[in-house]
């Protein structure tokens, strides 16, 4: 019986074996916190002013802003550019038919950006532009080949260009140089896409840390009322033999 | 006489309240040895309750339109109070049914629950089945995300493989030659009226063959053949209220517990629940490199891909899927043993069934995955394996040696 159970476990384990050496790209781990408000205030500024010239963020109100720790007045003051008030959603600074025109495809909308790539993927992607003269708009990326979107934060993070290496016959990307450095240093950049990452995590679903929160009391009541319904069902089965 | 008392006298001299409430909770006996495996089937009727009343809720918001759907979910992710909730209450309690229900399920194959005289009861249990797949596939289109549009796309295909009449059937079921706003409006009133009502009744007939029959229990045998001869009592019964129904509460708790975690710390569940390619809005000029139905489908999934393509067809591996499920309903009639509870089985009925999960897992895991040849192959073994289990169940059953079955049942 032991032999036949070590039987049923190999042959139920095979295809995970089979498959578990499957290639994917590397992705850096994004450092997200969404309990660093400053981080998620300092991506909202980031994401306001660069990415919704050209994505909107359909489901995404200013005024929930006010979660990340920010007033009313700021949100008017130093956010509120392409909308009126601040109870809209995030719209597009430009026209859609514009963009799709100029890049060929609409920009996704970004509201759920975060949950349909991965922190990492994003995380990973806006720090993995590099300078290719095939491509119309001069960049290409390491984790979205022949992407759509030119290098919007190339003056920041500079310009970099591939180095190859020869895997198995093929030459695939080892690492990016920068070349022509931008107007913030490689530390500063990864803060800067970082937080930007953060932000974009919590605009994902910024109900999740209410969740949580949430959570934790409902679990904590459950594990309470276990005891009566536990020791309840005890006494009415003492006299079950 | 109370106020109380000679109110329900005039209530059960014109419906039979009192006589409803002891057939089937205060006088219906249940076999006093229920173990872990028989909190199965309350917990399925809770999430069925929980996924009506989250349903409604939902509906109240969300917009059956293939220009507003997949804003108005997130609309009610974002700005209706505890729309978040309610929300991932559904979406996990999809997933959850069927996790509870296939361990209902699995309870009865392991404790012989299907065998006379309880074979309505399993075929009624085979058809809520279908009802809940019908329903969870209809339901996952309404997000209107990649994965519900293309998901759909796949499985309607489907019924386009069926010979001559395939291509009118699935712009008939789809309402449109691909899917749209149209076929999303329809799968909507399905989803929301349709098919719970159907869902609704068959449980009810479920419930009332039941009561009729009583309940099976690990032992697999009858405890109405030994009654106490004074009250005709079954001397191995209990009145499901109150023993059960404070033993059930106790399997509700920490079912929530469960439940809980997952809503509130794990919604997506790892992409298994809730996967990532959905929260792209349905794109039908763009199609996804690799489209997996949820986990509760991949098996069946599976099976239709393990079958190749016959005379360019793909019916042969529809005909295949569609037999894996209609082989269920046959169960009652396929098993010859002398004893239903898999404790007084021979040896051949455990290995059987042993490697019968080990293929339903395995092809559910092997669903999830591109279609490679040695996924392939593999599920051409376990496809093949699920199919023995039913079609030489006739002939391994009867000559398997059985233990004798117990007087009465033994704890």
């Amino acid at each position: 019986m032991k032999r036949l159970k070590k039987f049923f476990l190999l042959l139920a384990a095979a295809p995970v074996v089979a498959f578990a050496a499957e290639a994917t790209v590397h992705l850096d781990p994004a450092p997200v916190n969404l309990t660093d408000q400053e981080s998620l205030q300092r991506g909202a500024r980031v994401f306001v002013n660069n990415c919704l010239n050209c994505h909107a963020a359909a489901s995404m109100r200013y005024a929930r802003l006010q979660d990340i720790g920010l007033t009313e007045e700021q949100i008017k003051d130093n956010l509120l550019f392409a909308a009126e008030k601040p109870g809209e959603t995030m719209p597009v600074g430009m026209r859609a038919a514009d963009v799709k025109a100029w890049f060929g495809a609409t920009p996704p909308d970004l509201s759920v950006i975060a949950r349909s790539r991965s922190a990492d993927w994003l995380y990973t992607y806006l720090r993995g532009f590099y300078r290719d003269d095939t491509r119309p708009s001069g960049w290409n990326n390491t984790v979205f080949d022949k992407v759509g979107m030119p290098h919007v934060l190339w003056n920041l993070q500079g310009e970099q260009v591939p180095r190859y290496k020869t895997v198995g016959g093929h030459e695939v990307i080892d690492r990016l140089e920068l070349v022509k450095p931008g107007s913030m240093t490689p530390a500063e950049y990864d803060a800067m896409v970082g937080d930007l990452v953060n932000y974009l995590v919590w605009m994902g679903e910024p109900a999740q840390l209410t969740r949580k929160r949430t959570g934790l009391a409902v679990l904590a009541f459950l594990a309470l009322f276990f005891i009566p319904a536990y020791y309840l069902k005890k006494e009415y089965w003492k006299d079950v033999h | 006489m109370s106020a109380l008392q000679k109110m329900m006298g005039w209530i059960d001299d014109r419906f039979p309240l009192t006589a409803t409430y002891k057939a089937h909770l205060s006088e219906y006996y249940a076999p006093k040895n229920f173990n872990f495996w028989y909190f199965f089937g309350s917990l399925a009727l809770l999430v069925l309750v929980l996924q009506i009343v989250t349903g409604i809720f939902l509906t109240m918001n969300y917009k059956p339109d293939a220009a507003l759907a997949f804003v108005s979910v997130e609309y009610i992710m974002r700005d209706v109070e505890w729309g978040w909730l309610i929300r991932y209450m559904h979406s996990t309690g999809a997933s959850m049914f069927f996790v509870v229900v296939y361990l209902h399920m699995f309870r009865g194959l392991m404790y012989g629950s299907y065998r006379k005289p309880r074979e309505l009861i399993w075929i009624f249990g085979v058809l809520i089945y279908l009802a809940l797949m019908a329903e969870a596939f209809l339901g996952y289109l309404l997000p209107w995300g990649q994965m519900s549009f293309w998901g759909a796309q796949v499985i309607v295909n489907l019924f386009a493989a069926v010979p001559f009449i395939g291509e009118d059937l699935s712009i008939w079921i789809r309402g449109d030659y691909v899917i749209s706003d149209a076929t999303l409006n329809r799968f909507f009133a399905f989803h929301v009226i349709a098919l719970p009502l159907v869902l609704i009744a068959l449980v009810a007939v479920h419930l009332v063959a039941l009561h009729e029959v009583g309940s099976n229990n690990p032992d697999g045998i009858e405890i109405k053949k030994k009654k106490d001869p004074n009250t005709g009592i079954p001397l191995d019964g209990i009145p499901f209220h109150p023993y059960y129904t404070v033993k059930d509460i106790v399997g509700v708790v920490v079912f929530l517990m469960v439940f809980s975690a997952i809503v509130f710390f794990a919604p997506e569940m790892g992409g298994y629940f809730l996967e990532a390619n959905n929260f792209i809005p349905a794109d039908p000029l763009k199609t996804p490199p690799h489209i997996a139905p949820l986990w509760y489908f991949t098996p069946f999934y599976a099976i239709l891909r393990a079958v190749p393509p016959m005379f360019g067809s793909q019916f042969p591996g529809v005909v295949a899927m569609g037999l894996s499920i209609v082989l269920l309903f046959f169960l009652p009639w396929l098993d010859r043993a002398r004893v239903k509870s898999i404790r007084y089985r021979g040896p051949i009925y455990k290995i059987m069934l042993a490697l019968f999960i080990v293929s339903f897992v395995g092809l559910g895991y092997l669903g999830l995955l591109p279609a490679t040849p040695i996924a392939t192959l593999f599920a051409r073994i376990f496809s093949v394996v699920y199919f023995l289990f039913f079609l030489l169940m006739p002939w391994y059953t009867s000559i398997d040696k059985t233990k004798p079955e117990p007087e009465r049942v033994t704890g």
